[in-house]
């Protein structure tokens, strides 16, 4: 204790007390909904952790609590990492939102980040994907291979998210296969394989060849390979083990990139309160390889699609749109704006399942 | 002839035992908890100390004692409730069926007078969300008292009803508009007069760990003083004789089943209006499972389920420190508690029993 | 709404193997409630199974003995409540929870790296012939032997409990340990075989989710299977043809509901979801006029004292 005390002292009269010399290593906590072995969700948060640790070796120490139950336990799981030293906190479910805001009140000086929610503070960012960038182009590759017309869509809860990726992936289907239907079961849970496997098995019992998921496991997947014939696309993570089919592509949250800059952004002391909502062209959703299952032209056009997202010359809800009780949304040429996205609580015209109310 | 190791009953259950029993538990606990510990790589002592030692005694134990309260108390409503039943021979099993029902119709009474502030709103919450449990809990009661169901298994069953009734309105009725179309309700947080907001600042505790507390002295007084409290323990025991002595069976399963239910609904209210702030699809976190672990650790005995569920929420949050702090897998501190439980269940033989080293007999 | 879109057929061959992992578990609980003891871990059993089957499949590349090793798993666990209830004399109830947190936590302990693994393939037997027959074909015999193992040990039970002697002294134990013991039969040696059999049907039941139902390894993956499978005990008032009905019923009605929903018809998701449940109650409450009860001494401790 002495030693560093005299060192540091030292250091202070010769006027280089670097960050880095007068506070240890940064510290990066997060706090995680599931377990980090989901293979979804918070699975791939855990990888950007890593990324982390991989990127700033030992500048730089990481801790983690997993299965965080939302409300009091996570307030309490965030307050204990701030006042044990944490420097930046990624909280990563949405019902994180005012546990998040409560608890980055009390600590001024430390950053929060806080996935997929609307709240933001001095200390607080928010930051989420557009994962509907992706389900454009699964859209437009479901539409070009299905043979029954018939996609199945395990849907998990009726919120803006799932629905802007229902939207998102009817419109491109629907665009190239005029007489595409979707048929959507909406399965209340995010995780659950027994009831993910029955879903997929009931969608693909009433003729659907291709199936969408919008939950987290990869019991759908095990479930179309099981019935043949069905292509599939990987869901928050790659879901490589399904190639080359029935997973024919995916839908990969990459938050690495992201949880790099913001770390980097504190070590500089340059970090800043911001909304970030990023899609394609950052990397923060990544489209897992297109597999040969898919037609050599129907695999360039998807990727033209992604090549035009990424660039901005082309936004997945761009007019002319109606919702789906036929009033106009989007005139010719119109692009959506984020917020009517992030609310998005209707269907687009053509759809005829029903959002649950 | 080798002389064989004999359980031999004690004429009365051991004083000195039962007091024992608990430290000697938590003392093999420690040890076997340890090894697991340490063929996981992780440094034993560290860990053991981090989770019974760092929430009591460690640098930041000011804000972590409060919480252990905190997390104790909804453990301890439903428990008592429980144990009564428990005692009377009625199995409630859906406890965490009936605390998202009180949630639901305590959070549900205290929105529906949004945006009013009145300093009545917060006791109608309360009466609204033991009612609620009251009323999910007569389902298996009426059920069973009319047509002899089983109670376990309704009230399991309606454990998954309440889940996508939680579901339902998290999604629907109760869903905060202006939440920008995400689940959940209104954060009861920022509405004074529906708040079960700390009594003492910086800590956490709330009404809920008062309720508590009082519903440990009313079980005790029910238990030792009160006609009832002997009809419960007279029906588990002997239900031939309580029928002799005028204990009317349909009545007192209503009542054991309403009692835990409304413990139950109230721990729900309590927490949704306090530390959990707001209804959401994920809004239980199985303290209803919990209990019935809680209640029977405390032998069905008010003070020491009291001290059980202390115990429970000590390794909750011992736990999460070890997590976080050394980065243990979560799935390490479940089996961890388990062990614990096992322990704890198992020395308790020595309180009724002693062993005995006897020649074996000759067959 | 339009329920042409339901094909019977592929309904009720779904229907079967969505009910087989409760099936077993059901059966083997069936056994040991017959036999006086409450074990509530069967969840934690299940999932023990489900990784020590998956993990062993994987790595010998044999479902078959992946099976066996989950049968093993769960009855090592199993043994755990065993050496605690009828040893230690501790609370059923409560060693049963125990049991259930310990099972998940040693289970995603064992988990870890096997995420994202694929088991190998547990075939379906089509019977030659048989599985051609239409309709029926397709229902009854173009399944995987897990399926016909399970239906089997349904009459097996049925058959031990009905008409061995076996089964006579397991039911005595379990309807009056007292007497069953100044008779001379060894109770706590009966139950806890029966734990032991509870306890690797329980883990078979797991490994049909990890190895053939889902198939892969995710933790937590059993998802509240254990609950409906003690639920089903009941259900079938400790009976094992019933126990084969409820399965069906509740299987049926899980993947039904699921497949009413993409039809358009007219009942809101959330009621949809809950009927399983919904409809067990009300069976329950209908075949109440029949008086089956548990067995006399179910949940109660027992000890020889001289």
């Amino acid at each position: 204790m002495t030693l560093t005390r005299i060192l540091s002292a030292a250091a202070l009269t010769l006027g280089l007390a670097l960050p880095a010399l007068a506070q240890d290593k940064t510290k990066v906590g997060f706090i995680y909904v599931g377990p980090i072995g989901d293979g979804g969700w918070t699975y791939e948060h855990d990888q950007g952790r890593l990324a982390v640790e991989e990127h700033f070796g030992d500048q730089v120490e990481t801790v983690f609590q997993e299965s965080v139950p939302e409300g009091n336990d996570a307030e309490r799981a965030i307050m204990q990492m701030a006042r044990r030293g944490a420097d930046l906190i990624f909280t990563t479910s949405f019902g994180y939102m005012d546990s998040t805001i409560n608890v980055a009140r009390e600590f001024p000086d430390v950053k929060f980040e806080h996935a997929t929610g609307y709240k933001t503070a001095d200390n607080v960012s928010v930051y989420s994907a557009r994962f509907y960038e992706g389900r454009a182009i699964q859209g437009h590759i479901a539409g070009k291979m299905t043979e029954s017309n018939i996609i199945g869509y395990i849907a998990s809860y009726p919120i803006p998210e799932v629905i802007r990726g229902i939207n998102a992936a009817y419109i491109h289907a629907k665009k190239v296969n005029p007489d595409v239907e979707f048929k959507v079961i909406w399965a209340y849970t995010w995780f659950d394989p027994p009831k993910e496997a029955d879903a997929a098995t009931a969608l693909i019992d009433q003729g659907a060849d291709v199936i969408l998921q919008h939950t987290d496991s990869t019991a759908p997947q095990a479930a179309a390979e099981k019935a043949g014939g069905v292509i599939t696309f990987g869901q928050a993570s790659d879901m490589a083990e399904y190639k080359p089919t029935p997973r024919v592509s995916s839908i990969i949250d990459n938050w690495a990139p992201y949880y790099i800059a913001r770390t980097q952004a504190v070590i500089d002391g340059t970090w800043e309160s911001t909304e970030t909502w990023d899609g394609i062209a950052p990397g923060m959703v990544e489209i897992g390889e297109i597999t040969d299952a898919v037609p050599a032209d129907v695999k360039e056009e998807a990727l033209a699609m992604k090549e035009a997202i990424a660039s901005g010359d082309y936004h997945p809800f761009t007019g002319p749109l109606n919702r789906q009780d036929g009033s106009a949304w989007l005139a010719e040429g119109e692009v959506a704006d984020d917020g009517t996205l992030l609310g998005m609580d209707f269907f687009v015209e053509g759809l005829t399942a029903e959002i649950p109310q | 002839m080798h002389p064989v190791l004999k359980l031999e009953r004690r004429p009365q259950p051991s004083r000195t035992w039962s007091a024992l029993a608990p430290v000697l538990a938590v003392l093999i606990t420690m040890f076997a908890g340890g090894a697991m510990f340490a063929a996981l790589g992780q440094d034993p002592v560290e860990a053991i100390r981090t989770i019974f030692w760092e929430p009591l005694f460690g640098e930041f134990a000011r804000f972590d004692r409060p919480q252990l309260l905190v997390k104790a108390a909804p453990l301890t409503l439903i428990a008592i409730g429980l144990a009564l039943g428990f005692r009377a021979n009625i199995w409630n099993i859906g406890a965490e069926g009936q605390y998202i029902i009180g949630a639901l119709t305590g959070a549900g009474v205290g929105l529906a007078f949004y945006p009013t502030e009145s300093a009545l709103i917060f006791p109608l919450m309360v009466v609204a969300g033991a009612l609620g449990g009251w009323a999910w809990a007569m389902i298996p009661g009426l059920l069973k008292v009319r047509f002899g169901t089983n109670e376990i298994l309704v009230s399991l069953m309606l454990v998954y009803v309440a889940e996508q009734l939680l579901a339902k309105m998290a999604l629907g009725l109760l869903r905060n508009p202006e939440g920008r179309g995400f689940p959940g309700s209104r954060s009861l947080r920022d509405y004074p007069s529906a708040h079960n907001a700390e009594l003492f600042a910086g800590t956490g505790i709330h009404w809920g760990v008062v309720a508590a507390l009082i519903a440990v002295i009313f079980a005790y007084i029910l238990l030792a003083r009160h006609m009832l409290g002997f009809h419960i323990k007279l029906s588990g025991q002997a239900p031939r004789a309580a029928r002799f002595a005028g204990v009317n069976p349909a009545r007192l399963t209503l009542i054991c089943l309403g009692i835990s239910g409304a413990l139950a609904g109230l721990a729900g209210m309590f927490e949704v209006a306090g530390p959990a702030g707001q209804i959401n699809i994920d809004f239980n976190v199985g303290y209803g499972f919990t209990a019935i672990i809680v209640a029977f650790l405390g032998r069905l005995h008010p003070v020491g389920i009291l001290l059980a569920a202390l115990l429970m929420a000590l390794t909750y949050i011992g736990g999460e420190l070890a997590e976080t702090n050394l980065g243990l897998p979560a799935a390490a501190i479940q089996m961890f508690q388990g062990m614990l439980l096992f322990f704890l269940l198992a020395v308790d033989l020595l309180t009724h029993f002693r062993l005995r080293w006897r020649r074996a007999e000759v067959a | 709404m339009d329920l042409s879109a339901i094909d019977p057929t592929l309904l009720l061959a779904s229907l079967i193997v969505a009910s087989t992992p409760i099936l077993l578990a059901a059966l083997g609980e069936l056994v040991v409630e017959r036999a006086g003891v409450l074990n509530l871990g069967v969840e934690g059993m299940m999932i023990t199974g489900a990784i020590c089957g998956f993990a062993i499949a994987v790595n010998t590349g044999s479902p078959v003995i992946g099976f066996v090793a989950a049968a093993f798993g769960g009855a090592i666990l199993s043994l755990l409540f065993a050496l605690l209830t009828q040893f230690a004399l501790a609370n059923q109830v409560a060693s049963g929870l125990a049991l259930t947190l310990f099972g998940l936590g040693l289970s995603a302990l064992l988990g870890q790296g096997y995420q994202g693994i694929k088991p190998p393939p547990t075939r379906s037997l089509d019977i030659p012939v048989l599985s051609d027959i239409p309709v029926l074909g397709p229902i009854l015999f173009s399944h995987d032997l897990m399926v016909y193992l399970a239906l089997a040990l349904v009459a097996a039970v049925w058959a031990m409990l009905k008409y061995t002697r076996a089964g006579l002294i397991l039911r005595a134990v379990g309807e009056n340990h007292d007497a069953a013991h100044a008779l001379g039969y060894k109770v706590v040696r009966v139950r806890l075989l029966a734990i032991l059999f509870g306890g690797a049907c329980a883990g078979l039941g797991g490994a049909y989710l990890s190895l053939v139902r889902v198939p892969q390894w995710t933790e937590g993956m059993t998802a509240g299977s254990g609950w409906i499978a003690l639920a089903l005990v009941v259900f079938a008032s400790w009976k094992a043809g019933r126990v084969l009905l409820g399965a069906w019923l509740f299987g049926g009605i899980s993947v039904l509901q699921l497949n009413l929903q993409p039809t358009g018809i007219p009942i809101p998701v959330e009621y949809l979801s809950m009927s399983p449940y919904l409809i067990t109650i009300l069976v329950l409450v209908i075949m109440s006029g029949d008086k089956s009860r548990a067995p006399g001494s179910l949940g109660r401790t027992f000890h020889a004292s001289q």
